[in-house]
């Protein structure tokens, strides 16, 4: 590459990045002119890309949004015209959203495509993550959809306990329930109530039987096992709590009634096709770092030390070098 | 425009399908939507808003009577429970379960909170707005401070009180939606669970709530009217 080329993409890059990020830019160094070259990851903008449109979705947590915020961030490096709409809601609201045009991509968890889109049974999706999102990716196609590599993060349901509680019923997988179950409260999402990868699962598959079950906000969901309300709730494996508190534990899922779910960014295929090569392979780049326990740290950062998703996923970027 | 009009139509048919019919959930395994499930969750709808108005009404009657009669101290009663209703319901019954746990009191309780102000400021309103002239006759006919409350500023008040108890009616009723997040099976269920019931049993829900609200909205209007003492009636129309 000419000198001047160079020069003039490093110059394209930075115009970029400050354009886009201009509220970042304030509070950072990022203008003192240190390239960060030699970190073979760092994403660079493509000048092909100006101008392209992309606007990147999420549903309505904290995961959602920090995963939102990640593969916004990460495209908008790539030098895409990025825009957010990262409150959709619930996946058929997302799903609606995509179909109609109104997001380009947002991530979703293969096992719920699966279960919600597209009518598989929780105990037939496949336990092997490549495997169910060969068959998400063959599904979405259908609907005119690209799902592409899953993250290297698993996300499901689990029944959650106070480690005090389950030492003294001395229970560690959720079969160990059996016959004690009728004397426990399980707390969960109202939709828990009649799904199979939830209470209708622990009831037929496990053949479990609680005294009560009680759908609550998920917001809530340490809350009720914190002031001793419920016995069992239904947390999720990448909650930031379970890498920062030691008191709660998980069951485990020995009858596989919770489906682990990878996330895969969902596109709409004209989208795609408008957007280029470098949409697939800029997310693709950026959640390699996501295993299980970054995400559970990055859940942390929000949810416990109440920082925004934009600055914990940007924080994120920036320490595995995707952005400078 | 007319294929927009149609589908339009076939969301409301598919939706008066849920109400009438069950079929599988949207995520499998279980029966869901039919007449049974419908009118069970109605039935818990209607009665937390029951009570939940009930209880305001024997809060803010009292206190706005007093307080109008008094005429004085309007200002800090108001202020207090407005705060009530400036503060989100769900936000409220996020609080609550630190001390009352999630379920029907919890639930009843941030209701009450919503729908006390527009009783208390209506019955304030209408014992102030009472003819002092009408007053100062029945003291004169020696009636007991007791007695004037009774006997002349509630009757008098009574419009104005079931107005705003309509109000509150219709706002419990349209709030109470959120109850499932805290243990109660209301019709919003229909709406918070959409994964499970589909969009025909969203779009089902939001009818049944907008009708029910519509009803309580009638029965109070009906109330509100035959509330009018027949003196006032000749004075003014109703309501």
């Amino acid at each position: 590459m000419k000198r001047g080329h160079f020069v003039a993409l490093m110059a394209a890059l930075t115009m970029l990045a400050c354009g886009a990020l201009l509220a970042a830019c304030g509070d950072d160094d990022s203008g003192s002119g240190d390239s960060g070259s030699g970190n073979a990851q760092l994403i660079e903008a493509n000048p092909d890309n100006a101008g392209k449109e992309i606007t990147v979705g999420s549903k309505n947590f904290t995961e959602q949004f920090i995963l939102g915020e990640i593969y916004a961030q990460a495209l908008d490096a790539a030098g895409y015209d990025v825009k957010k709409d990262l409150n959709l809601g619930s996946e058929q609201i997302a799903l609606r959203a995509l179909k109609g045009g109104d997001v380009d991509a947002y991530p979703e968890y293969t096992s719920t495509a699966l279960t919600s889109f597209f009518d598989v049974q929780p105990q037939d999706i496949p336990k092997d993550a490549e495997q169910a999102v060969d068959e998400a990716q063959s599904q979405f196609a259908d609907e005119g959809l690209v799902a592409y590599q899953p993250t290297p993060f698993t996300s499901a349901n689990a029944v959650g306990i106070l480690k005090e509680k389950a030492d003294e019923l001395g229970v560690q997988t959720v079969s160990d329930l059996e016959g004690k179950s009728q004397d426990l409260t399980l707390y969960g999402s109202p939709e828990c109530r009649q799904r199979l990868d939830c209470l209708v699962g622990l009831q037929e598959d496990y053949g479990l039987r609680f005294q009560k079950f009680t759908p609550i906000d998920i917001g809530l969901r340490y809350d009720v096992l914190d002031k001793g309300q419920a016995d069992l709730s239904i947390i999720f494996t990448t909650d930031a709590q379970l890498s920062t508190r030691d008191d709660v534990v998980t069951l485990e899922d020995d009858r596989q009634v919770f489906p682990p779910g990878n996330v895969t960014f969902v596109a709409r295929q004209q989208a795609a096709e408008e957007a280029g090569p470098d949409l697939q392979q800029t997310v693709e780049t950026v959640q390699e770092g996501l295993t299980e326990r970054v995400m559970q740290e990055l859940n942390a950062r929000v949810d416990v030390d109440r920082e925004e998703p934009r600055a914990v996923a940007r924080a994120y970027l920036r320490e595995s070098g995707y952005i400078e | 425009m007319t294929d927009l009009r149609l589908a339009f139509l076939s969301d409301f048919a598919d939706a008066l399908d849920f109400i009438f019919n069950t079929r599988e959930a949207q995520t499998g395994g279980v029966e869901v939507g039919g007449l049974a499930e419908v009118l069970d969750f109605t039935w818990e709808h209607v009665k937390i808003s029951a009570v939940a108005t009930g209880i305001a009404c024997g809060v803010a009657i009292p206190v706005g009577l007093g307080l109008g009669h008094a005429g004085k101290g309007e200002l800090l009663a108001i202020s207090i429970s407005n705060v009530g209703r400036a503060v989100p319901s769900l936000a409220l019954i996020a609080f609550f379960v630190a001390y009352l746990g999630v379920g029907f009191t919890n639930v009843t309780l941030a209701l009450v909170l919503l729908a006390l102000p527009p009783i208390l400021t209506n019955t304030y309103v209408g014992v102030r707005q009472v003819d002092r002239d009408v007053i100062d006759a029945g003291r004169g006919m020696g009636l007991r401070p007791d007695q004037v409350v009774r006997r002349i500023e509630l009757p008098l008040a009574l419009p104005s009180i079931f107005g705003g108890i309509r109000t509150s009616a219709v706002n419990v009723v349209a709030t109470a939606t959120i109850a499932p997040l805290a243990g109660v099976l209301t019709l919003g269920d229909y709406i918070l669970s959409a994964n499970v019931y589909g969009q025909d049993g969203r779009l089902a829900g939001a009818m049944l709530v907008a009708l029910l609200a519509i009803a309580v909205e009638l029965f109070f209007a009906a109330m509100q009217r035959l509330a009018v003492p027949r003196g006032l009636a000749l004075q003014q129309p109703a309501g």
